[in-house]
């Protein structure tokens, strides 16, 4: 089974344009597909996966085709990682797997099985708000919200992966985070002050 | 007027006040609302330009796991709002506007829904999609702007202006005739467009959908099912952006509707981020020439603006592009020209500050152009022609400081520095220039309503069938109403995104602020009163008092002339018996010949730029951006906002270009990885300053509005300063390196 993984920098992932529109243009992985007349719908068999999302273990049946990101969404109901494009392409997706930021839109949910998960709902210890969801506020890192929840899991990375050394550090490191708000000079400050605070993140 | 700006001060707590559930995740996008028994909608698109399908089979598709059903012309329901006459012959005024997705077997774009596949996964639908097999008649079409609008005959006229001379500019000792071209560019909000139809019955309907105008959905969707208004419900609890996408119904919202009703379960139609490029509008590709003479001094002797812009086969889009020309600057002959280029592609639409950001990029390099050829300073040659009326109509301006928005953004970019002669300035081996660009947008005020709810508790709840897409309308009501009943923030609610509140405006135009702002000050008003009275009628300390000398601060009513008679809001409450009370207040609309002033907002935009040397990569090295928004509400997220049409403002003029393939009429360029967004990496710091005089004629809050102005007049500012610094003049956005004249940049 072929399996949509994003091992790279988000950087570098962007500018391989070809890479992407290969993905995209990729016919079914479960449709035998040689013409129109030899299609053959097969039924979808569910597979079972087991994981830990947020501190909670999760006994899961899937469909094998699910990207994380859909089973977050649709099957659990963790709306709050959200869906940009569902092409890799935007970060809104982020969440952090076994400690590594992962765009949850080109991982399939069965390939994760006994990951350790943590969305932007796991972020939070109970009512106390993690540093960089309250610098977030502080510095109105955010106009819709709906880039947010990838913005602040890149954010958490980036400080914990010591990337977030200085400004133009941080810009290249959440490139792959778009904010069609334009909100950027205020995420880039949140991230600093709570890089400059030395809070645990 | 008012003497709101008295007591207005800015709290010290300036904090988004949706700003936790963003951060949390908790705020639920329309996408994501529950809902049992839900089925999943995917379009099937067509992969021609234009013709008619003579074939579609979905017999492989309907046996494919979890598919409920293909709906296509060959099965779709009709539905009243897909006739143009009504039962008895009349023209049905609540005809379906747009495109009639699923009614007939035309293709009028590359990429038009043909079918609706509906399953019980995503998974399922979306899988099923090449199961769909569509044979068509092909017809030819045409996509390329460029080439079409050379041939006049396939131009719509869209209506002249003048006042003075014709052309007058050419016979102005110096003049200028330069022609600009903006391709097509998308609003691409990271929320993808989606609605969830939910049927109660076969008259009741309650749909969630991304809009910018709840009111208008609403009464779009219930012409189109031919059923009373207050039987639909529309929620849009939080917009993950528009930009102005979200200011008409697309076609997955009727395709939700009639899905849902033919399959009697509720069902989601989420487009995807290539859909995003093609159906739900964007900002029509333009070019444009402008004319413009003065004399030696600079004094402007005559402009003349034309512009074409495209529109599709099957609607009709305009917009004020030329508008601006007639008012921006004083000058006594002025002429405009606009013409529509229909092509088969779908159909543009409004996207930030629509027709200003289009005409002003174009006005405002201009007076660049003519301030080099007059040897001008350009910000001089605009104060030289400031417009101290507006021209257009000889009314006063309401308020206009856009001379002080010249003066800071000057001082602030230090634009001392900016070198006289184009390509003379090196800075760290760069080519270092300095540019800058004016905006403007008409300050409108229109209908809005408003409920008040105070709690026997003192709570506060407001309430308005409003959305907010991200400018952050919350943050501002509830401060207009804090700073009016002179109570804590944290006391009072503003709750928006339902039709079963009071009608509030869509959010668009800049005018959500000024409308909403105004009911909310007004149904505050309101209830002070009312409160005033119930304390004169009920308590008996008051029984004797004037209601004028009475006050409401604090959460108490208090005599102004004895401090020892006062009462908490919440004993008033006790003691009169009540539960709450509630009020709704409309407040109205005006309009510059009523009020007898000319309404705007203005701005300027001051950037600094790098070019490289060798390979002409353009770098923002600083931006300033100025507003005159009248009062600021809430400066935190005023400040968001400005930051926000800078970034838009960069996208524009450095990379945003949609892309057809005129082969086939296929966009070429329909994701992120293609059509080139600003990102992180691409932002310099900007600097946001606002003049924050309040505006009390347009309205009693003292705002104007901020959300187009941020935008307008920014992508001159690039260009003028990529001219500054390299003494190439690229007249055709986006500027590249390679329309700089560079090779294998
Ligand atoms: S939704 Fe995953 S990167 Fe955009
Ligand atoms: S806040 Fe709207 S996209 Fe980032």
């Amino acid at each position: 089974m072929q399996t949509f993984k994003v091992d790279e920098g988000r950087r570098g992932f962007l500018k391989k344009s070809s890479a992407i529109t290969a993905l995209y243009l990729m016919p079914s992985l479960f449709v035998k597909a040689i013409s129109f007349d030899k299609l053959i719908p097969l039924p979808i068999a569910k597979e079972k996966l087991q994981l830990e999302i947020n501190g909670k273990t999760y006994n899961l049946e899937v469909d094998a085709r699910t990207s994380l990101l859909d089973l977050l969404r649709e099957q659990i109901g963790l709306t709050g990682t959200k869906k940009g494009c569902d092409m890799g392409q935007c970060g809104a997706c982020i969440i952090h797997v076994n400690g590594k930021r992962l765009n949850s839109c080109m991982s399939l949910a069965i390939d994760n099985n006994n990951s350790k998960i943590v969305t932007i709902e796991g972020l939070a210890k109970g009512d106390q708000l993690h540093p960089m969801q309250e610098a977030f506020i502080k510095h109105d890192g955010m106009q819709c919200g709906y880039c947010t929840s990838g913005q602040i899991m890149s954010a958490v990375a980036c400080v914990r992966e010591g990337q977030a050394t200085s400004r133009e550090k941080i810009k290249d490191y959440m490139e792959g985070n778009i904010c069609r708000c334009g909100s950027y000079q205020n995420i880039v400050d949140a991230i600093m002050e709570v890089k400059k605070s030395g809070k645990p993140v | 007027m008012s003497d709101f700006n008295k007591y207005f001060k800015m709290d010290a707590d300036d904090d988004r006040a949706d700003g936790f559930e963003k951060v949390t995740g908790k705020a639920k996008f329309t996408a994501e609302h529950q809902i049992p028994n839900l089925a999943y909608g995917v379009f099937v698109c067509s992969t021609i330009a234009k013709g008619t399908i003579k074939n579609l089979d979905d017999s492989l598709a309907l046996k494919a796991s979890g598919v409920f059903d293909v709906i296509s012309f060959k099965n779709c329901p009709t539905i009243p709002g897909y006739n143009s006459l009504t039962a008895d012959g009349k023209r049905n005024n609540q005809e379906w506007r747009g495109l009639k997705v699923l009614s007939d077997n035309k293709v009028r774009f590359f990429g038009q829904p043909i079918a609706l596949i509906v399953a019980d996964s995503f998974e399922n639908a979306t899988d099923a999609i090449k199961l769909v097999k569509a044979e068509y008649e092909k017809e030819d079409f045409e996509t390329d702007f460029h080439k079409t609008r050379l041939d006049a005959s396939k131009l719509k006229a869209n209506g002249n202006y003048k006042r003075g001379n014709v052309a007058a500019y050419k016979t102005a000792p110096i003049f200028i005739e330069p022609e600009y071209n903006i391709p097509i560019e998308v609003h691409n909000p990271m929320e993808m467009h989606a609605s969830i139809a939910v049927w109660d019955g076969d008259n009741k309907l309650t749909v969630y959908d991304k809009t910018q105008a709840p009111k208008r959905t609403q009464s779009a969707i219930a012409g189109a099912f031919g059923i009373p208004e207050k039987n639909v419900r529309v929620i849009v609890e939080f917009v993950g952006g528009a930009f102005g996408s979200g200011l008409r119904s697309w076609l997955n919202l009727p395709a939700a509707c009639i899905a849902a009703k033919k399959l009697n379960r509720p069902v989601k139609v989420v487009l995807t981020r290539p859909q995003m490029f093609s159906l739900v509008g964007y900002r029509p590709q333009s070019w444009q020439k402008i004319g413009m003479g003065a004399d030696a001094s600079g004094k402007l002797l005559g402009i003349s603006h034309s512009a074409i812009s495209n529109t599709s086969r099957y609607e009709d889009f305009r917009e004020g592009i030329v508008d601006v020309s007639r008012f921006l600057y004083a000058c006594e002959n002025v002429d405009t020209d606009y013409k529509v280029l229909p092509l088969d592609v779908s159909t543009p639409t409004w996207m930030r500050g629509p027709g200003e950001v289009t005409g002003c990029y174009a006005l405002e390099c201009a007076l660049d152009e003519l301030a080099y050829k007059l040897k001008m300073d350009p910000v001089e040659l605009r104060i030289k022609n400031h417009a101290d009326v507006n021209p257009e109509n000889n009314l006063p301006w309401s308020t206009k400081y856009l001379k002080e928005c010249y003066e800071t953004g000057k001082e602030k970019i230090g634009w001392k520095n900016r070198p006289k002669i184009p390509g003379t300035l090196k800075e760290n081996g760069m080519l270092v220039g300095y540019g800058m660009g004016s905006g403007v947008f008409g300050a409108g005020r229109n209908n809005a309503s408003v409920r008040v709810i105070l709690k026997a508790d003192g709570n506060i709840i407001l309430q308005s069938a409003v959305s907010d897409m991200g400018p952050g309308t919350t943050t501002s009501m509830t401060k207009v109403a804090a700073e009016n009943l002179q109570m804590p923030l944290n006391k009072i609610k503003f709750q928006l995104g339902d039709t079963d509140f009071p009608p509030g405006p869509g959010q668009g135009g800049s005018s959500t602020t000024s409308s909403l702002g105004s009911a909310v000050f007004l149904v505050c008003e309101t209830l002070k009163q009312n409160l005033k009275e119930l304390a004169v009628q009920k308590i008996d300390s008051f029984k004797n008092l004037q209601t004028v000398d009475i006050d409401v601060k604090n959460e108490n009513i208090f005599s102004t002339k004895d401090s020892t008679i006062k009462i908490s809001i919440a004993d008033l409450m006790k003691a009169s018996e009540k539960q709450s009370i509630e009020i709704v207040k409309d407040s109205q609309g005006n309009n510059p010949q009523v009020i007898k002033y000319s309404s705007f907002s203005f701005s300027t935009h001051f950037v600094k730029v790098h070019v490289h040397p060798k390979t002409g990569a353009i770098e923002l090295k600083h931006v300033v951006t100025t507003g005159d928004a009248g009062k600021i509400i809430s400066e935190n997220t005023a400040r968001s906002q400005m930051l926000g049409g800078a970034v838009g403002g960069i996208g524009m003029a450095l990379k945003e270009e949609l892309k057809f393939n005129h082969q086939t009429g296929e966009i070429e360029n329909a994701s992120f990885g293609t059509y080139h967004v600003p990102l992180h990496t691409d932002i310099p710091p900007i600097d946001v300053w606002f003049v924050n005089k309040p505006d009390f004629i347009v309205n009693p809050i003292g705002a104007k509005g901020l959300g187009e102005i941020a935008l307008i007049g920014f992508a001159a500012a690039v260009a003028n300063a990529v001219f500054n610094a390299t003494g190439k003049r690229v007249r055709d956005l986006p500027i590249t390196p390679e329309k700089l004249g560079f090779k294998n940049a």
